[in-house]
């Protein structure tokens, strides 16, 4: 085993952070930051599906199209298991958490095109991960988009509260100022694991 | 190759398919048929000029929260009776309000700053600088207004302002709350006076920048015989509850920012 799943755990969760390093999933970041209740709802969302997608994506990869020869379908083969899990996932919230539901309106659809999704089983087959290994880059890799996405849900929900310059103004713009300040303090968790 | 890739997608399409009509089947929710109802009555443009996230929220809201059956300003009196009929509610018309210019400044009138060559957006304009205009209350032409309107019932004049179609506009209030100065408000047809200025600057500093602009002389004021006009940081306000359209004011403003139409 070339790299240790904890290895792979801190990597996805802060090293490879989708939103803040790999700027990944951007729209969601922006658009559903606003409280942190929505943000930990689609938070959630986005970790069952990453788990579920690394597993099923795993086992569609090399049980199907690797012995099939069929490789370069994967793309489009993963872009329908993850569209599937996302409907799914609609379907379960909306039974069991109406609210959340409502709260989270067009971004639950949006997962479907959530670029970090694909990006992370895209990034388990590159890797020649395992399925143990895929499933924990998944599990990191929402759980970094977790981390993320809270922060920023409280530092906006903070700075609500205070005056921000009119030339700045609020909304989208300020939560890019505060993505990119975010990002730069993320850069320096690259030293923590040395590469070997 | 060719075959097996089709049939590998096509598998996969339609176990995915399967599975979710599965899903849909377990996880199937009992909602009150009268809101799928109500929503199909209602227009589907989503635009959120009823103040709810979009048409589903309207119809629920109507149905479970006891909304006004008329909350749809784009359906209008016609489906708001729909829905009345449906719901057992009776309903009375009301006025339609259009969005209306309050300014008339434009490119003619009033000076131009500088020239701004950028995004044709007027929030970006007056971010880049209080104003492109000589006066900060006015209308700064760029047609964010226009831009906003889902419905193609503004478009810009020969002069730089937005005109409406009252044909096409459906009062769902985006273009208000699209303009950055608050240059549109609605009003109503039967209103016939309209103050055609914003600005709260004073005579001489209106004068300055702009031909037609409210310098808040008070002429009105004193001849209006039903005491309709009042002017408050030299800016006249018509009550419209009092207005009699006489257009006494409308022949006294030395300014021409009086408009009866």
């Amino acid at each position: 085993m070339a790299e240790s799943l904890f290895t792979i755990f801190l990597e996805g969760v802060f090293i490879k952070n989708f939103l803040l390093i790999q700027f990944l999933g951007l729209c969601s970041f922006v658009g559903v930051t606003k409280d942190l209740k929505s943000a930990s709802g689609m938070s959630g969302a986005v970790v069952f599906v990453m788990a579920m997608a690394a597993t099923v994506s795993f086992a569609l990869y090399n049980f199907i199209l690797v012995p099939l020869k069929l490789e370069f379908l994967r793309t489009i083969a993963f872009i329908v298991v993850i569209a599937a899990l996302v409907q799914l996932v609609e379907f379960i919230v909306r039974k069991h958490v109406p609210a959340l539901y409502r709260s989270l309106g067009i971004y639950l659809p949006l997962i479907t095109t959530n670029c970090a999704v694909l990006g992370a089983v895209l990034l388990n087959v590159m890797n020649d991960y395992d399925l143990a290994q895929s499933v924990v880059f998944g599990v990191a890799a929402g759980l970094g988009y977790t981390v993320a996405m809270l922060m920023m849900a409280a530092i906006r929900e903070r700075s609500d509260l205070v005056e921000v310059p009119k030339s700045v103004g609020r909304g989208v713009t300020y939560a890019f100022f505060i993505a990119t300040i975010m990002s730069m303090s993320f850069v320096n968790f690259f030293g923590v694991i040395p590469l070997e | 190759m060719l075959i097996n890739s089709i049939a590998v997608l096509a598998g996969l399409g339609f176990a995915v398919g399967v599975m979710l009509v599965i899903a849909s089947k377990v996880f199937k929710i009992d909602s009150n048929p009268l809101i799928d109802d109500v929503a199909s009555l209602l227009p589907g443009a989503n635009c959120g000029g009823c103040g709810f996230a979009g048409c589903a929220a309207c119809a629920e809201a109507i149905v479970e929260q006891g909304a006004p059956v008329n909350s749809c300003p784009v359906g209008g009196f016609e489906v708001a009776k729909q829905i009345g009929a449906l719901l057992g509610q009776e309903v009375t018309e009301s006025e339609k309000e259009f969005p209306f210019v309050r300014c008339q400044g434009g490119n003619q009138h009033c000076t131009t700053l500088y020239d701004y060559h950028g995004v044709e957006n007027c929030k970006v304009a007056l971010m880049l600088c209080d104003s492109r205009k000589g006066c900060t209350y006015g209308c700064l032409g760029l047609g964010t207004c226009v831009q906003a309107c889902q419905f193609g019932a503004l478009s810009m004049g020969e002069d730089g302002f937005p005109v409406v179609n009252k044909a096409l506009c459906t009062s769902c209030g985006n273009c208000i709350a699209a303009c950055p100065n608050g240059v549109l408000t609605f009003a109503r047809d039967s209103e016939k006076v309209h103050v055609l200025c914003r600005s709260h600057d004073k005579g001489k500093d209106v004068k300055a920048v702009c031909e037609v602009g409210c310098i808040g002389c008070k002429k009105c004021e004193k001849e209006c015989p039903a005491g309709a006009i009042r002017v408050t940081e030299f800016l006249a306000e018509i009550d419209q509850e009092k207005c009699t359209a006489c257009g006494a004011c409308v022949a006294i403003c030395p300014q021409k920012a009086i408009e009866l139409r």
